[in-house]
C-alpha cells in the first residue's frame, strides 16, 4: 500500500504544479497575474522622505517643480544596460532624470555611466538599499514618475523601452506638465 | 505554391501522426501482426511528411517569400544566406516545426536502427513517439502555423533578431532540440516497458545508446548557448542562471542520472522502477522547458512569442503527456520485478549516490526557478532568486558528486572494498591537495576547492585507465595490448569524467578574471594584467545588413605584439537594434576579450577582460560529448553484439570491470 502511494507521488506533484501553472496562465490572460510586477503602494502618494549622498545627491524635497523621472539602477544589472540607450534619448528629449544607484559601489556606478552614458541630471547613491525599501522597489531597473507636487504618478518595472516611453510615459508627461 | 505544399505536408503529418499513435499500440495490444509490422513504415512516412514541410519552410525563407507571415517577420532581403536558413528556426513557429521534425527523425531512427528489437516493443515505442508528437504537430498546425500567408506582402521583411545572427546561435537550437527531443526515445521505451509490464537487461542495453546520443547533443547545445552568451552578449559572463538556461540544465542533470542508472539496469537488473521514472522525468523536464520559455510566465533574454493562449494549449499537451505517463507509471510500476541486490558500497551503490546527488541538484535548480512563481501565486509575495542562491546551494551538492565521480568507476559490482579504491587513488588525492594549495595562493575558497576538484576528476579518470591497463606494473607492450583491448565505453567514461574536470577548471579560472573599463583616445595605451592594450584607431565599416563602428586594439605583452583585436558595435537599421561584437583572442590558457562601448569627444569606452582558462569551460563540454560519442561507438551498445563480447577482449581482462 505504501509503495502504491509512493509511486503515485510524482503524478500528484505534477497535477499540483499543473494546476498552479493553469491558474497563473488564466490570471495572466485576465491581466490579474504578472509574475514580474506588483502594484506600487506609492501611486498617488507623496514620495517617502529621504536624503541620498552623491555628487551632488538629492533629497525628496528636490523632487518638485516639474515632472521628474526617478530611475533605480545598478552597474551589476544587465537589463539596465539595455535600458541605457532609451534613457539617453529621454535626456536628449529634455526629460529631467534623477538616478538612484541601488546597492552599488560608487566607483562601479561611475564606470557604468562612463561606458553606457550618463542620462541623469542628479545621481544619488543608495548603497544600503534603504531608500529602495521605502519606495517598495522590487528590483532594478525600476522607474517612477513624480509630478510637480512630488506625488508618485506611475511606476515601471524593468527596462524602459522606446515603446513604453512613447505609449505610456510621454502621455503622462504631457498630462502632468 | 511552395508554402501551401508545406502546409499540406504538415496536415498530412498530423494525419499520419494519429495513425502512428493508435495503430502500433493497438496492434501490440491485440497482437495483430500486420499492424505491428506497419509501425516502422508509418514512422518513416511521418518523417518524410515533416521533412517536406521543413524543406518548404526553409525554401520560403531562402527565396524571401514575404507573403509568408513568419518570413516577413523574421527575414530580410539583405540578410546573409546562412541566416536566412537558420532564421527558419529563429522564431516561435519555425522552432515548433523543428521540434516536430526532430521527434519524427527519432521515430524514423527507431524504425530503421531498431531492427533487432522485439517487434512488439518496437511497435509500442514508435506508437508512444507518435502519440507524443501528434499533439505538438496539431499545435503547429492550429495555433502556430508557420505557413500563414500575408496579403498584401510587404516590400521587405523585418529581419531576424540581430542577436541571433551569429554562427554559434545558428546551430545552438538544433543541437538543443535534438538533445531535448532525443530524450523522447528513452521516454517511449519507458512507457512501452510499462505497457509490456517487463524490463530486463536487454531493455537497459537498448535505452542506453539513445539516452547517450540525446545527452551528447544536449551537452553540446548547452555549451553552445553558454559560449554564445559569453561572446555575443558581451557581458563577460557565461552562465546567468537565467530561467531558460535552467530549463536546459534540468533535463541534462536528470538525463545524466538516467545514463548511469540505465547501466545498473543493463548490468544488474536493479533500479528498474527508478530508471523508468527518470526516463519519464527527463523528457517531462525537456517538455516543460519548451513550455516555460514560451508561456511568458518566465522572462528571459530569449526572444519568443509570449502568448498565454498558446501557453494554455501547450500546458494541456504537457498535462496529457506527463500526467498520463505518470499515472501509467503509478498503475504499472508495481509489476516491474527487481532481481539484482547489492551492498551499499559497490558500483551500483556508487551509481545510486550519483543519481541521488544529480537529482538533488536538479531539485535545487527547479526550486530556484519555480519558487518565485509559486510564491507569487500562493503567498502574493514578490521575490527573485538569483545567482547567489544557485551558487551557494548547487556547489555543496556538486562537491560530493565530484568526489564520488573518481571513486565510483573503481568499485566492483555487487560488493566493493573502499580500501582498494583508496590504494588506487591516493596519488590522485595527493595531487588534488597540492593543486588546491597552489590555487589557494591566488583564489578564494570556492575556486580553490573547484581547482582541487578539477584535478581530482581529471587525474581520477586517468587513474582508472592506468589501473586497468596495469601501467608500470607490467611491461609497456602488455599495457598497450590491454589498452587496445579496453572497451570503448571505458574511454568514454574516462573522457566524460575528465571533461567535466576541464569544465570545472575553466569555471574556477573565470573567477580569477580581471577586467577594466577605460576611456581611451586613438593612440593611447592602457595596462591590464600584464598586457598593454593600444587603441590604434576608430573607424566605420559596413556589413551586408548593418553598419558598424570598429575599434582596432593592438595588444602586446612586454613589448612583444600578441594580437590585434577589432571589437565592433553594430547597428541593424531594420530592427533598430544595436549589438556589441566582442572580440576574443584565445591561446587555450586565457582569453583576451575586448568590447567597444560608447564614444565621447573622440575617445571610446573600452571594456577589457583577461579571462584565465575560460575556453576550458566549453572545451570540457566538448570532451564530455566526445566521451559520450566514443561510448556510443562501443560495440556492446550496437545492439546484438553483446554475445560476442568475449571474442573482443583478449584473455585475462576482466569483462565485468567496465
Amino acid at each position: 500500500m505504501n509503495r502504491r502511494v509512493l509511486l503515485l507521488a510524482p503524478f500528484g506533484a505534477v497535477v499540483l504544479a499543473g494546476a498552479g501553472f493553469m491558474t497563473m496562465l488564466h490570471r495572466a490572460q485576465d491581466g490579474k497575474f504578472d509574475p514580474h510586477g506588483v502594484p506600487s503602494m506609492l501611486i498617488d502618494k507623496h514620495v517617502p522622505p529621504f536624503t541620498l549622498p552623491g555628487d551632488p545627491g538629492f533629497a525628496d524635497s528636490d523632487l518638485a517643480g516639474r515632472p521628474i523621472l526617478v530611475n533605480f539602477f545598478a552597474s551589476w544589472c544587465v537589463p539596465c544596460i539595455e535600458e541605457a540607450s532609451a534613457l539617453m534619448s529621454l535626456k536628449q528629449a529634455g526629460v529631467p532624470l534623477y538616478g538612484i544607484a541601488y546597492k552599488d559601489k560608487p566607483a562601479a556606478t561611475a564606470a557604468f555611466l562612463a561606458e553606457h552614458g550618463n542620462p541623469f541630471a542628479r545621481l544619488g547613491h543608495d548603497a544600503p538599499g534603504r531608500v529602495a525599501i521605502d519606495w517598495g522597489v522590487t528590483g532594478v531597473p525600476e522607474s517612477y514618475l513624480i509630478d510637480k507636487a512630488g506625488i508618485v504618478r506611475a511606476r515601471w518595472i524593468g527596462a524602459l523601452t522606446p515603446e513604453t516611453i512613447a505609449t505610456e510615459l510621454q502621455p503622462l508627461l504631457r498630462q502632468f506638465a | 505554391m511552395i508554402p501551401e505544399l508545406g502546409h499540406f505536408a504538415l496536415a498530412l503529418a498530423v494525419a499520419i501522426g494519429f495513425a502512428q499513435a493508435i495503430l502500433p499500440i493497438w496492434g501490440a495490444w491485440r497482437r495483430e501482426q500486420r499492424l505491428i509490422a506497419a509501425a516502422p513504415a508509418i514512422a518513416i512516412g511521418q518523417f518524410i511528411a515533416l521533412g517536406t514541410a521543413w524543406v518548404c519552410l526553409t525554401w520560403s525563407n531562402v527565396v524571401d517569400d514575404f507573403s509568408v507571415l513568419t518570413v516577413a517577420e523574421n527575414g530580410n532581403s539583405l540578410t546573409p544566406l546562412i541566416y536566412k536558413i537558420t532564421g527558419t528556426w529563429g522564431n516561435h513557429e519555425g522552432s515548433i516545426l523543428l521540434w516536430c521534425l526532430v521527434i519524427s527523425i527519432c521515430g524514423a531512427a527507431v524504425a530503421v536502427f531498431g531492427g533487432n528489437l522485439p517487434s512488439s516493443l518496437r511497435a509500442r515505442v514508435i506508437g508512444v513517439l507518435g502519440a507524443t508528437a501528434v499533439g505538438f504537430q496539431l499545435f503547429a498546425l492550429l495555433e502556430s502555423d508557420p505557413f500563414t500567408r500575408l496579403w498584401p506582402p510587404p516590400e521587405d521583411g523585418r529581419d531576424l533578431n540581430p542577436l541571433l545572427q551569429d554562427p554559434g546561435l545558428a546551430i545552438h537550437p538544433p543541437m538543443l532540440y535534438i538533445g531535448y527531443v532525443g530524450f523522447a526515445v528513452p521516454f517511449a521505451f519507458a512507457i512501452a516497458a510499462l505497457l509490456e509490464g517487463r524490463i530486463d537487461a536487454a531493455w537497459g542495453r537498448w535505452v542506453r545508446p539513445w539516452t547517450l546520443a540525446a545527452w551528447c547533443f544536449l551537452t553540446c547545445g548547452i555549451a553552445l548557448g553558454s559560449w554564445w552568451a559569453y561572446y555575443e552578449l558581451g557581458w563577460g559572463g557565461f552562465w546567468f542562471w537565467d530561467p531558460v538556461e535552467n530549463a536546459s540544465l534540468m533535463p541534462w542533470l536528470t538525463g545524466t542520472a538516467l545514463l548511469h542508472s540505465a547501466i545498473v539496469v543493463e548490468k544488474r537488473e536493479a533500479l528498474k522502477t527508478w530508471t523508468v521514472l527518470l526516463a519519464i522525468g527527463t523528457f517531462s523536464l525537456s517538455l516543460s522547458g519548451t513550455f516555460l520559455v514560451r508561456s511568458g510566465i518566465l522572462n528571459s533574454v530569449h526572444a519568443f512569442a509570449n502568448d498565454p493562449a498558446r501557453g494554455l494549449f501547450i500546458l494541456g499537451l504537457l498535462g496529457l503527456v506527463i500526467g498520463g505517463s505518470l499515472l501509467l507509471f503509478a498503475a504499472r510500476a508495481p509489476v516491474l520485478s527487481t532481481s539484482g541486490i547489492f551492498a551499499p558500497v559497490s558500483r551500483e551503490g556508487g551509481l545510486v549516490l550519483n543519481n541521488i546527488l544529480l537529482c538533488s541538484i536538479c531539485a535545487v535548480v527547479i526550486t530556484g526557478t519555480m519558487y518565485p512563481l509559486f510564491a507569487d501565486l500562493l503567498l502574493g509575495e514578490k521575490l527573485s532568486v538569483g545567482p547567489p542562491f544557485f551558487n551557494s546551494t548547487v556547489f555543496p551538492l556538486a562537491l560530493p558528486l565530484f568526489a564520488a565521480m573518481a571513486v565510483g568507476p573503481m568499485l566492483s559490482w555487487k560488493r566493493a572494498n573502499l580500501g582498494d579504491a583508496a590504494r588506487r587513488l591516493w596519488w590522485v588525492a595527493l595531487a588534488a591537495v597540492i593543486v588546491g594549495c597552489v590555487a589557494a595562493y591566488w583564489a578564494r575558497l570556492l575556486p580553490t576547492l573547484a581547482f582541487a576538484a578539477a584535478a581530482w576528476l581529471i587525474l581520477g579518470a586517468t587513474a582508472d585507465i592506468v589501473e586497468r591497463i596495469k601501467l608500470f606494473r607490467q611491461p609497456l607492450s602488455a599495457s598497450l595490448q590491454r589498452l587496445r583491448g579496453l572497451p570503448r565505453g571505458s574511454f568514454g567514461t574516462t573522457l566524460a569524467h575528465a571533461g567535466l574536470g576541464v569544465t570545472i577548471a575553466g569555471i574556477a579560472g573565470m573567477s580569477l578574471a580581471s577586467s577594466a573599463i577605460v576611456l581611451l583616445k586613438p593612440g593611447e595605451t592602457t595596462h591590464l594584467d600584464g598586457y598593454d592594450w593600444h587603441l590604434v584607431d576608430l573607424h566605420d565599416a559596413a556589413g551586408p545588413n548593418y553598419s558598424a563602428r570598429v575599434a582596432t586594439i593592438e595588444i602586446s605583452e612586454g613589448g612583444v605584439p600578441v594580437v590585434t583585436l577589432a571589437p565592433e558595435r553594430r547597428s541593424f537599421p531594420v530592427q533598430q537594434v544595436n549589438t556589441t561584437e566582442a572580440k576574443i583572442h584565445t591561446n587555450l590558457v586565457r582569453d583576451l576579450y575586448a568590447v567597444l562601448g560608447e564614444e565621447r569627444d573622440g575617445a571610446a569606452v573600452l571594456r577589457l577582460h583577461v579571462n584565465p582558462l575560460a575556453p576550458w569551460i566549453w572545451l570540457g563540454a566538448l570532451v564530455m560529448a566526445l566521451g559520450g560519442m566514443i561510448s556510443l561507438a562501443d560495440r556492446r551498445l550496437r545492439v546484438g553484439a553483446p554475445a560476442r563480447r568475449g571474442a573482443v577482449l583478449p584473455a585475462g581482462t576482466e569483462p565485468g570491470l567496465r
